[in-house]
């Protein structure tokens, strides 16, 4: 039995509907990822969870049992709020004793606990600070601990590195894995940066509307979406919008308008003469002077540089074929002293495997 | 001119005038005030004359030396107020009857100012401007409506008293009463409470409050752990807002209070305009000034105690 199962929840604010038939379980032990756009829903998913708002219909089990009329001071799921919402009139231990005194702890259980989790997040030495005198970092650690320090079943996360600058945000995304395995506690997670949530999460659900878009592993989210939506949302991708000419076991063909046809992989479900995208990503791509090779199974396009983009470990390039279309593409730039290995209006080869790509069906 | 000297000028500049103001309209009044309590009263009011006019030469002298001083400068008006216990025992009245003033004033306006602060945002200027509102006519003419209501012919004697007299209770007075006094100053200084709750209640950050609920604290908990504790610099900025004037107030006391219900204010104010004992009178308003200022040192003193380490 799952931990955590949501089933057919809706939720609307008047007539606007901010979460729209979602259903999913979550598996104890997992590390569970909300994500999409603004405003698609992810933070009301939460706070149904958390307790702060009753769906309007459909149910939530935790451990099978229904959540529903039990008020958030009662249910063993925690928040770490974006914010953080740290009291401010406490140190850095009374923050993160409260929710054993509110439990009703024995105090010197109370002390060793708090102890214990501080050592966690590695906040020992500031254990008689006040939020005020923490950095951004500390502070994070500090919601989190408190959240942690009476072992909920689930620990709900809202978007709480995206105060953080970038070098911070990598460290503490490495941090928060190693928290997770060593606590084994769910947490369900919401971000709208699509690179944290493939690198933190056992499994996404991709939101959009108020909808589940796409549940799936990281992997297997970036490599296979299941729509425009998706691949266009995680990543960057090209989409190549196209038709359907035949399709076979293991090829299918389909034709990019003013481009020609190409082989790419069948998906499941295509009939000749449907529409959809070919989602291909630019580190897919090979990109040289003169990379034609004969072989059968790669596609083979020529085209000029048309703009390039400095990224320091690696350069983008796009592309533009000879009939106008422009196509995204990258070379790490791994060569010594090398900066870039083209410059715009130069004459160049582009050549991606059949399989590269990935077919979204319209 | 460097940067340096001509900020200090523009500091100098700002800070100037409103430092010139007090010391012209409060230091030196506090200080010849300070100064009187030493001297003696004059045969018909105000103080002793330091100096005098010879009628025959018309000339102005110095009429304290050396040798006489004693007969001009004194301790005798402070022996007085510690020898004679109706003073004190009057100070003690009065920090009773401001204290409650302010405890009354500090739990009715408590959920006001929560309530306000709640209200949606659209709403709260116009409930600040209703609890202000009554600003807007005279002090003298709202402590009068008072009198009437209070009267034994007002609305709220016969109510209460005919309610009473179902059980057999014989009819109260109210009006020249501690009990009008408390009252009224409570009424009067009610504002001065609603305002500074109101301003700090109004910033908080609801995310605490559903953290707090979020970690298990039920509603009574989350009012007395996040709530209360944030709001206290509004607590004490309005406690000081009402137990200063209501402390000092004497046209309150005057009005309804009757003889029993007389407060320090009106003793000082009797000393200076009907005794016409300027020194003694200036002996209690510095008793008076100390012993708040020693209230709020230990006050400050209380609120300070270092609980860093305790969990
Ligand atoms: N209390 C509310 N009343 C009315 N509408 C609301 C309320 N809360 C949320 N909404 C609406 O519901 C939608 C989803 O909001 P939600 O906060 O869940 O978005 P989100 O996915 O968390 O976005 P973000 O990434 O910006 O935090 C938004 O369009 C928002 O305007
Ligand atoms: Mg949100």
């Amino acid at each position: 039995m799952a931990l955590l199962e949501i089933r057919d929840v809706v939720k609307r604010f008047g007539d606007f509907t901010a979460v729209n038939h979602v259903s999913l379980s979550v598996e104890a032990g997992e590390f569970f990822t909300l994500l999409g756009p603004s405003g698609c829903g992810k933070t009301t998913l939460l706070r149904m969870l958390a307790g702060f708002e009753q769906p309007d219909s459909g149910e939530l089990l935790l451990d099978g049992k229904s959540l529903n009329g039990v008020p958030p001071e009662k249910r063993p799921v925690h928040t770490v709020f974006q914010s953080y919402a740290l009291f401010p009139h406490m140190t850095v231990q009374q923050n993160v004793a409260f929710p054993l005194k509110m439990a009703g702890v024995a105090p010197d259980q109370i002390k060793a606990r708090v102890a214990e989790v501080l050592e966690d997040v590695r906040l020992q030495q500031f254990a008689t600070r006040m939020p005020s005198e923490l950095s951004g970092g500390q502070r994070q650690r500090v919601a989190i601990a408190r959240a942690l320090v009476n072992r909920p079943r689930v620990l709900l996360l809202d978007e709480p590195l995206s105060a953080l600058d970038a070098k911070l945000r990598e460290q503490m995304q490495l941090e928060l894995i190693n928290l997770q395995k060593e606590v084994g506690i769910t947490f369900i997670y919401v971000t709208h940066d699509q690179g944290e949530a493939l690198a933190l999460s056992h499994r996404i659900a991709v939101m959009s509307q108020g909808q589940v878009e796409q549940l799936d592993a990281p992997e297997n989210i970036y490599s296979y979406p299941k729509s425009r939506f998706v691949a266009d949302f995680i990543g960057q991708c090209n989409l190549l919008d196209a038709t359907i000419r035949s399709v076979s076991a293991e090829r299918m063909q389909i034709e990019i308008e003013g481009v020609g046809t190409l082989d790419t992989l069948p998906v499941a479900g295509a009939t000749v003469g449907q529409k959809g995208t070919l989602a291909l990503r630019p580190e897919k791509i090979k990109l040289g002077a003169s990379v034609a090779t004969g072989n059968a199974d790669e596609v083979h396009f020529k085209g000029k540089v048309h703009d390039c983009l400095y990224l320091g470990d690696v350069t983008v390039y796009i592309v533009e074929l000879e009939n106008g279309m422009l196509i995204e593409t990258m070379l790490p730039n791994a060569a010594p002293g090398r900066a870039r290995f083209f410059d715009d209006n130069d004459q160049v080869e582009l050549a991606w495997r059949f399989d590269a790509g990935h077919f979204v069906l319209a | 001119m460097s940067i340096s000297t001509s900020k200090r000028v523009s500091k100098w500049l700002i800070s100037g005038p409103p430092l010139l103001y007090l010391l012209i309209f409060f230091a030196i009044p506090t200080g010849m005030m300070a100064l009187a309590a030493f001297r003696f009263p004059g045969d018909y009011g105000g103080l002793m004359p330091l100096f005098g006019t010879d009628a025959a030469t018309g000339k102005t002298t110095l009429l304290i030396n050396a040798q006489n001083w004693h007969d001009y400068i004194t301790l005798d008006n402070f022996a007085r107020f510690f020898q004679e216990p109706v003073f004190i025992e009057l100070f003690i009245k009065s920090f009773c009857y401001a204290g409650l003033t302010t405890l009354l004033c500090l739990v009715l306006s408590y959920p006001l100012a929560w309530l306000i602060a709640r209200s949606p945002k659209k709403w709260r200027d116009l409930l600040v401007l209703l609890v202000i509102l009554p600003f807007w006519s005279n002090f003298l003419i709202r402590v009068y409506a008072w009198m009437i209501i209070l009267g034994p012919q007002g609305y709220f004697a016969k109510v209460v008293n005919g309610f009473l007299g179902m059980f057999g209770v014989e009819p109260l007075q109210f009006l020249f009463t501690p009990f009008a006094v408390v009252l009224v100053l409570v009424y009067v200084h009610l504002p001065f409470m609603v305002l500074p709750l109101y301003a700090n209640l109004e910033k908080h950050d609801m995310a605490l409050l559903d953290a707090a609920q979020d970690l298990g604290a039920s509603r009574w908990q989350r009012f007395w752990k996040v709530t209360w504790p944030l709001s206290l610099p509004g607590v004490y900025a309005g406690a000081a807002l009402v137990f200063i004037p209501a402390l000092g107030i004497f046209a309150v006391p005057d009005l309804v209070g009757g003889t029993d219900g007389i407060m320090i204010g009106n003793l000082i104010k009797q000393q200076f305009l009907d005794s016409r004992d300027w020194p003694f009178g200036s002996v209690l308003s510095i008793m008076l000034t100390l012993s708040v200022l020693i209230m709020a040192g230990l006050m400050s003193l209380l609120g300070r105690g270092g609980k860093r380490n305790a969990l």
